[in-house]
């Protein structure tokens, strides 16, 4: 069936936030889909709150809108817009839930949408456990045992049927949100009290245990005519247990035969017609004993899903471009494979190469949190590595997380053999690295086995990784054979280099001396029989490479890595604008990512793409096999965030051309000494600090600048082991707990700063070509400096400062700019403490506000930095229009008010008692993603910004107060105010008193740890837990103090309710209460906001 | 582990490690894309005399076991692998692959850069090829290329009598018997009886030898033409005996050889294919539902049928539709006569390996038997 003719415009529903279990992939889905639907002719409406993505590009749809994704905006949207259809199958279980709710609040029906994608009652089906079940079983597969309960007394005597261990899963909740084991009674009531918090509808199903299990998933599509094609398998090398998104996992599956395989997918395609997913694809799970072969379903969803963007780049099959253009009415044959341009997308891909997916975990940021693996999701992100078997990519997989300790090693004694087998059998973030010492340590394979129950074959590789090292060191020279094997089975220079007690460069020098080079190979969805029309490439140590030659002017990008907290879809936005841009000014770019989710690892984002680990070696092999032939003009690292950074010197050592911002130039910038000079130079001031390189030098710089101060280690990203210490005793507990993290030693000073009490903090991205400074956006942080500027929230333009403040921070930033040398972007950022005006740091990169500031004043400025860093000027892209005439620092009247709000990933960590970990915010970035809300005012726009982070401001109710003595006098006025607006307040007895000599009519609640003596009644955390409290307000002061709050902001994560840490937070949002009473939300779109843009720059 | 080459015709040469038993073998060296049920491949009749390279680069993880035999011998001339596995792991495993080889004295080869080999067959096309290992690796390489290019050509080669069974059998139908179905074995596997019997269908098989005397002696509701390896242009007797059964308007059904069969009975020529469709991804449309099915394909050689999807049969039976077509490559995967009981497909219904997609024309079989039964 060719395309309908009676669509002709669709809003596409995003995912909003990068929150863990829904992250960049949607914006890879999502952006696919909206350039699939435009390509098609249709009129694309988007909505999204996420400012960061590709995707709310106004050059991806006709009208984009960063709005809250809520049934009031999207029927403010529908009402405005017109859409025929609504396609929710892209944006997670975000744009799901909010068709679902459309659909039951009538909007649908009233205003006669469509939903194309997946309809009301196939998402029913697939997400309703009940249901599910039932037709599970009418498919002829079968379950695991199991009753849906929806209260915990029911959860506890259910478990009475079952026995224990238990599986807890809440329905319509993504990434195994509140879902877990339950081993006996007391953990039962935990995890389903929590599970039925989490669940939209308050049930949770409760199945017999089949941890240990192997578990599987199929993706599969299907068209209006019927046709279904499994597009991958995926296998999880740890067993049930183990969130999939928290496995590692391979493509294809490895340990099924056929007649096991053809199971599942008959199975698989049964499901999908019955639940009737007609125009898209869904994803099923399987859990399959391993004794036996007895096959259950876990769960299927409706949509595109993360494993689908895995199974996209592990394939070459684009799932959501295909789910796009099913959704608009073709059938599989009608739409061609890309790849293979020849052949139709209605086959199975079938692979001649091994893909393997790593998570990477963010524990390190949750001190406090438990790192075992469950059911509930924890990751924050992911690598994918390919190579041409299972051991080689593996390794590069693991290296791929640039994380210490990540990768295979064998150097250190050996461990001992009970130890680590007891260790493996807890998944950890580190447990593959144990595994293969506890084998290198001497356990067996059935040891490990019996402990893990990962499947042999997958423990056997690691068995034959330890061998090739074994082989390796026991060599009597490093020759060609032993390299040659070492490199099949995925070693790095380095873990040879390791291995021989040699230095990687030295390794490199001898590999390169033989000629031994890695050669590239094409993902082709075919396995070489029909040839590949899209170079997509990855590493292999064999015969023949697969690189055409060109002659064409290149460019390589370096890509940011798997998502981390710190450094996220951010870099990738601009890498994929570089790529564009890039692009368009004739030059062939050349992409470099090991990130599976992003949109810059889509085959049709650069002209050339290689899936690689973004390590010295594995990035120097790709530019040595590009620069056989054309000319390689040089490779971008200033946007890919520190790992790309951090490649830089490496890289200009081996003689190859980096583009903008030099190495040399960014060591400027990073070596406190020489940024003293430049900002001595510049007449510029920096908060008093020196630089230790252990404990008693810092005690003693600590000692002259003066407690607080801010410590942090050079070379990190996203705050990275930043403090605020009060104290003495505070410098030495800090070394003490990072001591063997080796983030501070020799080369890595600890920078140690005097710090701001009570100062605005200021974010500037700019853009210098050597001779001018153009100004993307001068944002003000609304928490005061302490926060880290990747937690706070912040307004562009400034709401506080004045002009002439203004035109200090752009000449300061350009004092540095000149100071550095940079050719690209630079980020500034600044404290503003009583007028006086303080550099914190610069850095010569692309930050993660680049996105933010193009969304809201639409200066692109990661487009207009690559074109820098080839050498246009700014004046150039001026008067070519790639920039606006006025910079970010113009701000005409009526400008719009753009705030971004952080979204904070606490609700995912537990303690190993199984508590939610603190939710406090400080200098170390804790945040997995943001929003933007735009509108005319300040108040206006921080309401959307808190709706759209899913902590909207409730328009009437509780509000509970507890605040630092400091914070007293502020918070007078604010609580004041609120009680005008009608909420009602409560308060620990000292605020309470406080407040009552305002005359403000407050209800003294007990603490925790108070007796009846305070107050009668419940405590503060029994009524947060009893969902009595709407809105807490509790600032913590000194280090002893925080102890205190952390049951009250536990409790209040866990109650799902709106939290303000700081005043200044709390006094922002009091004109929001006020425009929350008054009514909904106006939208615009990004089009229009630039329209009138557009007109006050030409008044 | 001793090494081993692999030797194609036109000189290119392979260096790996000996997989399998050691020693010599000849034959046309083709790849299957499968990456599941390397055993099903193995015992395939239809890869007699092939030297199948695997597109899938780990090979033997899950062993093997006598339930997933499609016959009862191992019948690949040589076998060329990446990364075979170093251990076994499913509870259904009975023994190790590379044991399996040996026991079937296969000879192959694993190591070895099996994209670029894949990749050259399909551009330089399917040719003959040689693996050595042990001492017959020794030799200078230009003499084992003189042997490669010495070997037996596809072209032309009749391999019907070496797979065939040597006698005839029958397989009892399961539950309600609907009818009795005679099938000449040219390679037929285990699955495609299993299919038929689990539909009701008694079956009698038959060597490829058989006359249609005997045949229809044996008063079959149908008759069936098997999958089997070799040019079907080699096969003149057997498409004779299949003309008997055309004119007596017993219903006809083929698979894969069988297909061809069809095709040269039916009066149509049967080319070479330049690399042949081995694999179990292939989109198949069928015309008449317009449904694409995810298909088993294995063969080398394709029925030609110029002049649209409907045409009269040269050799006189009436009019003949393509049914089937393949969505890569447009070629013929399935012939239906409108005017005599008789189709056939060139893939592989009973799918082992493969998707299941097309199981249903057994069910077509026993609709044609029940039809032709209501019209007499």
């Amino acid at each position: 069936m060719p395309k309908r003719s009676d669509i002709n415009s669709v809003l596409v529903i995003g995912s909003g936030p990068i929150v863990i279990g829904q992250a960049c992939e949607f914006d890879y889905s999502g952006t696919q889909a909206c350039r699939v639907l435009r390509a098609e002719g249709i009129r694309v409406i988007l909505v999204n709150s996420n400012p960061a993505t590709i995707m709310t590009d106004p050059d991806f749809a006709d009208a984009t809108y960063i709005e809250p994704i809520t049934p009031e905006v999207i029927e403010s949207i529908i009402i405005k817009e017109k859409p025929d259809a609504i396609l929710p199958t892209l944006g997670g279980q975000t744009a799901l839930n909010a068709a679902m709710a459309l659909h039951e609040l009538g909007i649908l029906e009233k205003y006669n949408v469509e939903l194309i994608g997946a309809k009301v009652d196939a998402i029913k089906k697939g997400e309703d456990r009940q249901i599910f079940k039932q037709l599970v079983l009418d498919a002829g597969a079968d379950v695991a045992k199991s009753v849906i309960c929806g209260t915990v007394d029911e959860c506890v005597s259910a478990a009475a049927e079952l026995g224990y261990p238990l599986m807890v899963q809440p329905s319509f909740t993504m990434g195994g949100l509140g879902s877990g084991f339950a081993y006996n009674e007391e953990e039962l009531r935990r995890i389903c009290e929590s599970g039925l918090q989490a669940s939209p509808v308050t049930q949770v199903m409760l199945s017999e245990s089949i941890l240990g299990w192997k578990e599987y998933e199929l993706e599969l599509m299907r068209d209006t005519n019927d046709n279904c094609v499994v597009v991958c398998s995926i296998e999880n090398v740890d067993p049930v247990g183990v969130h999939t998104g928290d496995s590692i996992t391979v493509a294809p599956a490895l340990t099924l035969t056929d007649r096991e395989y053809q199971n599942l997918r008959d199975i698989s395609i049964d499901i999908i017609r019955a639940v009737g997913v007609d125009t898209g694809g869904c994803n099923i799970q399987f859990a399959v004993d391993p004794t036996n072969g007895r096959v259950v379903v876990i769960e299927m969803n409706p949509r595109v899903s993360r494993s689908s963007a895995l199974a996209s780049k592990a394939t070459g099959f684009p799932i959501a471009k295909i789910a796009a253009k099913l959704a608009i009415g073709y059938t599989l044959d009608e739409i061609p494979n890309d790849i293979t341009r020849v052949t139709p997308a209605s086959f199975e891909p079938t692979l001649d190469y091994i893909v393997v997916k790593v998570p990477r975990f963010a524990f390190e940021k949750f001190p406090a949190a438990n790192n075992t693996l469950t059911t509930t999701m924890k990751s924050v992100g992911e690598a994918m590595a390919i190579g041409r078997n299972y051991s080689q990519a593996l390794q590069k997989a693991l290296r791929s997380l640039e994380k210490r300790g990540s990768s295979f090693n064998w150097d250190g004694a050996l461990g001992n053999v009970a130890e680590l087998l007891e260790q493996i059998k807890t998944p950890t973030d580190g447990r593959i690295v144990q595994v293969q010492q506890a084998l290198r340590a001497g356990a067996t394979a059935e040891q490990v086995f019996d402990s893990t129950k990962i499947d042999p074959w997958f423990i056997d590789q690691i068995v034959l990784i330890n061998e090739v090292a074994a082989d390796v060191a026991a060599a009597p020279s490093l020759d060609e054979t032993v390299i040659k094997l070492a490199k099949d089975h995925g070693f790095s220079d380095a873990q040879i280099a390791q291995i021989r007690g040699l230095s990687e460069a030295e390794v490199r020098t001898m590999r390169h001396a033989m000629n031994l080079r890695p050669v590239f190979k094409t993902v082709d969805t075919c396995a070489g029989e029909f040839p590949a029309e899209t170079p997509y490439h990855y590493s292999t140590y064999e015969e023949e490479t697969e690189v055409a030659p060109s002659n064409r002017k290149k460019v390589v990008i370096l890509g940011s890595g798997p998502n981390r907290i710190g450094q996220g879809v951010e870099f990738d936005y601009s890498c994929v604008h570089a790529s564009f841009a890039l692009s368009d000014a004739g030059y062939e770019t050349i992409m470099i990512n090991c990130n599976p989710e992003t949109v810059s690892t889509d085959y049709d984002t650069s002209d050339r793409l290689y899936f690689e680990p973004l390590t010295l070696e594995d990035v120097l092999e790709v530019i040595h096999a590009e620069q056989q032939s054309g000319e390689l003009v040089g490779v971008v690292v200033q946007l890919g965030g520190q790992t790309a950074l951090g490649l830089a010197k490496g890289l200009q050592e081996a003689g190859i051309p980096i583009l903008g911002t030099s190495p040399d130039a960014i060591d400027l910038a990073e070596e406190r000494g020489l940024f003293s000079k430049i900002l001595d130079d510049g007449d510029l001031l920096a908060p008093a600090n020196g630089t230790a390189l252990n404990l008693s030098e810092a005690e003693v710089i600590a000692a002259r600048i003066g407690y607080p101060v801010l410590v942090r280690p050079s070379f990190v990203l996203g705050g990275r082991g930043m403090e605020i210490v009060y104290d003495q005793a505070g410098i030495r507990d800090y070394f003490d707990r990072i001591a063997d993290q080796g983030i501070v030693g020799p080369n890595h000073p600890l920078l140690v700063d005097r710090f701001l009490d009570d100062a605005i903090e200021i974010d500037i991205d700019a853009l210098f070509d050597g001779t001018d400074l153009y100004v993307g956006g001068v944002m003000e942080h609304i928490e005061e400096a302490g926060i880290h500027s990747g937690d706070s929230s912040c307004t562009l333009p400034p709401i506080t400062m004045s002009d002439s403040q203004i035109a200090r921070v752009r000449e300061a930033t350009l004092k540095i700019a000149q100071g550095i040398g940079v050719r690209g972007l630079l980020n500034v950022q600044f404290a503003l403490a009583a007028d006086v005006l303080y550099v914190l740091e610069a850095n010569p990169r692309a930050s993660r506000t680049v996105p933010f500031v193009s969304k809201a004043l639409g200066i692109t400025l990661a487009k207009a930095a690559s074109l820098v860093m080839v050498g246009r000027t700014i004046k150039q892209l001026v008067s070519e229009g790639h920039l606006p005439e006025k910079d970010g620092t113009y701000i005409p009247a009526g400008s719009p008010i753009a705030v971004k709000e952080a979204v904070l990933p606490f609700k995912r960590f537990a303690t190993k008692d199984g508590r939610f970990v603190d939710s406090l915010l400080g200098p170390e970035m804790r945040s997995t993603g943001e929003v933007m809300g735009i509108d005319v005012d300040f108040p206006k726009a921080f309401a959307k910004s808190q709706s759209a982070a899913g902590s909207a401001l409730p328009t009437s109710g509780t509000i509970f107060i507890s605040v630092s003595d400091r914070d007293k006098p502020q918070v007078i006025l604010p609580v004041r105010r609120l009680q005008q607006l009608g909420y009602k307040v409560l308060a620990t007895s000292g605020t309470a008193a406080i407040l009552a000599r305002h005359g403000i009519e407050v209800q003294v609640v007990r603490k925790h740890t108070d007796d009846n003596s305070v107050a009668e009644g419940p405590s503060i955390v029994d009524l947060i837990s009893a969902g009595k409290v709407d809105v807490v307000v509790n600032t913590p002061s000194g280090s002893s103090a925080r102890k205190d709050g952390y049951e009250i902001r536990a409790a209040t994560t866990a109650a799902d309710k709106a939290i303000f840490t700081t005043i200044a937070q709390l006094s922002a949002a009091i004109g929001s209460f006020e425009e929350v009473i008054a009514g909904p939300f106006a939208v615009k779109s990004l089009q229009d906001h630039a329209i009138d843009r557009a007109v006050a720059l030409a008044n | 582990m001793s090494q081993a080459l692999l030797v194609l015709e036109d000189g290119r040469v392979f260096r790996g490690q000996s997989y399998g038993a050691e020693g010599k073998t000849l034959g046309e060296v083709v790849f299957a894309t499968g990456m599941t049920g390397y055993q099903e491949t193995l015992t395939d009749p239809s890869y007699a005399g092939q030297i199948v390279v695997q597109t899938a680069p780990h090979i033997g993880n899950t062993g093997v076991n006598a339930r997933d035999e499609e016959s009862n011998r191992v019948w690949v001339e040589g076998y060329v692998v990446r990364d075979p596995s170093r251990i076994v792991s499913n509870f259904r495993s009975e023994n190790s692959l590379p044991e399996e080889l040996k026991k079937f004295g296969v000879v192959g080869i694993s190591g070895i850069d099996t994209r670029a080999l894949t990749r050259h067959l399909r551009t330089a096309g399917s040719m003959r090829g040689g693996v050595f290992s042990g001492d017959a690796s020794k030799q200078p390489v230009e003499q084992l290329i003189a042997e490669v290019q010495g070997a037996v050509k596809m072209r032309g080669l009749s391999l019907s009598d070496i797979v065939t069974t040597p006698e005839n059998y029958t397989v009892t139908a399961e539950g309600t018997k609907v009818g009795k179905v005679a099938i000449v074995d040219l390679g037929i596997k285990r699955s495609t009886i299993e299919h038929m019997a689990a539909r009701g269908l008694e079956v009698a098989v038959f060597p490829a030898k058989v006359d249609a005397e005997t045949l229809l002696a044996a008063k079959p509701d149908a008759v069936f033409y098997s999958n089997g390896p070799g040019d079907p242009e080699a096969a003149g007797a057997q498409v004779e005996v299949l003309r008997e059964i055309l004119n007596q308007k017993i219903p006809f059904f083929g698979i894969c050889f069988g297909n061809q069969l069809l095709g040269r009975a039916l009066g149509f020529e049967t080319y070479k294919l330049p690399f042949g469709h081995r694999g179990i991804n292939q989109p198949v449309l069928d015309r008449r539902t317009g449904k694409v099915e995810v298909t088993a394909h294995n063969h080398g050689f394709a029925v030609k049928v110029e002049g649209g999807p409907e045409v009269a049969s040269p050799a006189g039976y009436g009019r003949v539709s393509v049914s089937h077509v393949s969505l890569n490559d447009d070629c013929v995967e399935g012939l239906e006569c409108l005017d005599i009981p008789a189709f056939s497909v060139q893939y592989h219904p009973e799918a082992a390996a493969g998707p299941h997609d097309s199981n249903y024309l057994f069910d077509r079989l026993v609709e044609l038997i029940q039809k032709n039964k209501a019209a007499k």
